[in-house]
């Protein structure tokens, strides 16, 4: 039986209050041809049928754990015990949602607080919320955060963000009051990416918005951004896209940041297909008010007992409808419970370690590339991913490696087309790289570039 | 000249500004007041515009600007002590003062006599 709470004439009564004489006619932006398209699908096959069809299918990846593998860019292949999936899978924790009638899952909002904990020491700040969609998202909530608190609109986005998390922040501020620069990438000078977004800075910015690692590696002190900033009352808002590199790097709350975005999956969580990830948001005790998402607290029962609250929801939008801090109402609980649990078996000394192997996989990795004849390191500082000029297409360089059996890396000409970078190959290095695997890619690598 | 608006808000005109304030009544439905954001002082403000927020631990609300002019000054106790709205709403808890742009916008709200039978009628 299926449930339909609307009757047709609640329906008619709705569409009569709009001015609307037909259901399909809310959807007539949607191009026709694209709305119901035709899916050319055999009438019937059998299910033996269709698995050996879809195992043929899937036999066309190459999975990142079976090659030498230097995929980066935001989403990180990194070394998840199985202790995590069983740890997540139990039945007390396994769901995917937020919980709305919170107060009786007093676990789950244990391991909430204990992440939000995790997440503002690890960012250097002193307040997170129980996690946003991804890093782009994140990103994009702590552009009109920034609104909010300065009442100015004009945001600077640094060159060296990830230029999908651009895209995201500019499509989602498309029908707000923010205003976007968006700055070039110089991925072979971060000193003048970084001047240029203190040039950029003035009275009217309400925020800057820089990534650190940036997205072709380089690890920048921001600490004189935060200064520009602060000058301007712009807040400094800083992305992490690879959150282990807050094992080695100063964290952006050090530095001076007023909000810490960033992508969670590093910790935990496997690559998905691109997600589901986690998003990390993180602000400063004044600005909690405006931070948007939910929010744990501790608190002490009517007897005086220790126990977890969702606290401060009165901003969000099942209370304060329209007038809500943001439409941000939910998280990513799975995802997180999958960072929390990985995070507190890492401890600080263990993600230190992880991340010291990451650098030192790097430095190999920078070592070989550098000592091809025509292949040039862009980075002279770096976490766990640097950028190299080919002296050709990296776009066919990575299509003839992958033909050889190794994914070497991200063509920054795939993220930024028509920018001429085409010859730029961004790479990344985890600690699940060996060092069969960098000199099967330099050895490779050699023979294409020659 | 003390006035009452029906969104349960106070004004105390005195020498052409205006202190505006939430009434007993108002901190009474609110509950226990949590945080209060006030405006900056200079904003200028319509009569209906949102000038503030106040957030108990069951709702948030807006503060109406209940006339037209510029803030002149900000209750700044509000931000460490925002129960003070709740203990005194019609004295200590004030929000902001600003000026009176047009005085016929004061027609039309009530007196402490009127507000207080219209809070009876609504119980």
């Amino acid at each position: 039986m299926r449930y339909l709470p609307l009757t047709s004439s609640d329906r008619q009564l709705m569409l009569d209050k709009i001015g609307v004489r037909h259901v399909d006619d809310l959807f007539r932006d949607v191009p026709a041809d694209d709305l119901n398209p035709d899916i050319d699908l055999p009438r019937r096959k059998t299910e033996m049928e269709v698995e050996r069809y879809l195992s043929k299918m899937a036999a066309k990846n190459i999975a990142a754990g079976s090659v030498p593998f230097f995929v980066g860019g935001g989403a990180y292949k990194h070394h998840v015990p199985a202790t995590v999936d069983h740890m997540i899978q139990r039945g007390e924790f396994l769901t995917a949602y937020t919980p709305y009638q919170p107060e009786i899952a007093q676990g789950t909002l244990q391991y909430i607080f204990e992440f939000q904990t995790q997440v503002a020491q690890l960012t250097g700040m002193d307040v997170a919320n129980a996690s946003m969609y991804d890093g782009s998202t994140a990103t994009a909530e702590a552009v009109m955060m920034a609104r909010r608190v300065t009442r100015k609109k004009r945001a600077v986005v640094a060159g060296g963000l990830h230029p999908h998390y651009r895209a995201v922040v500019e499509t989602t501020t498309q029908f707000t009051d923010d205003e976007i620069i968006a700055l070039q990438a110089q991925p072979a000078d971060a000193a003048a990416e970084l001047q240029a977004v203190i040039d950029s800075i003035d009275e009217t910015t309400s925020c800057v918005v820089v990534q650190n690692p940036t997205i072709t590696g380089h690890v920048l002190d921001l600490r004189p951004l935060a200064e520009a900033a602060h000058a301007q009352k712009a807040l400094l808002i800083v992305v992490v896209t690879e959150v282990v590199s807050l094992g080695l790097v100063m964290s952006p709350g050090e530095m001076g940041a007023d909000i810490v975005v960033g992508e969670g999956q590093s910790i935990g969580n496997g690559l998905n297909f691109g997600g589901p990830y986690v998003g990390l948001f993180a602000t400063n005790q004044k600005y909690v008010r405006q931070m948007p998402g939910r929010l744990c607290g501790e608190t002490v029962d009517a007897d005086g007992k220790r126990g977890f609250v969702l606290t401060l929801s009165t901003r969000e939008q099942h209370i304060r409808r329209e007038k809500a801090t943001s439409n941000i109402c939910t998280n990513s609980s799975l995802c997180s419970l999958a960072f929390t649990v990985h995070m507190t078996l890492l401890g600080e000394k263990g993600l230190r370690e992880v991340a010291k192997v990451n650098h030192h996989k790097a430095q190999q990795l920078k070592a070989a590339m550098a000592a091809i004849e025509r292949v040039e390191v862009l980075n002279d500082t770096f976490f766990n991913e640097i950028t190299i000029r080919l002296p050709k297409d990296a776009t066919v360089v990575v299509e003839g490696l992958a033909a050889k059996g190794i994914l070497a890396g991200i063509p920054m000409a795939r993220l930024t087309p028509n920018a001429g970078m085409d010859d730029l190959l961004i790479m990344a290095a985890t600690e699940t790289v060996t060092e069969d695997d960098i000199e099967a890619l330099a050895a490779a690598l050699k023979e294409l570039v020659q | 000249m003390l006035k009452f608006s029906e969104d349960h808000e106070w004004m105390l005109i005195e020498n052409g500004i205006a202190t505006i304030g939430i009434t007993d009544h108002a901190q009474s439905a609110l509950g226990d007041i949590v945080f209060v954001e006030l405006p900056e002082v200079g904003a200028s403000f319509n009569k209906g515009d949102d000038a503030a927020v106040v957030e108990s631990v069951k709702a948030a609300s807006e503060v109406f600007a209940p006339l037209s002019g510029d803030i002149t000054a900000i209750n700044d106790v509000l931000e460490g002590e925002p129960g003070t709205v709740n203990s005194s709403p019609m004295d200590d808890g004030w929000f902001f003062k600003m000026t009176v742009a047009d005085t016929s916008e004061l027609e039309g709200f009530m007196d402490e006599a009127a507000y207080g039978e219209f809070v009876a009628g609504l119980e």
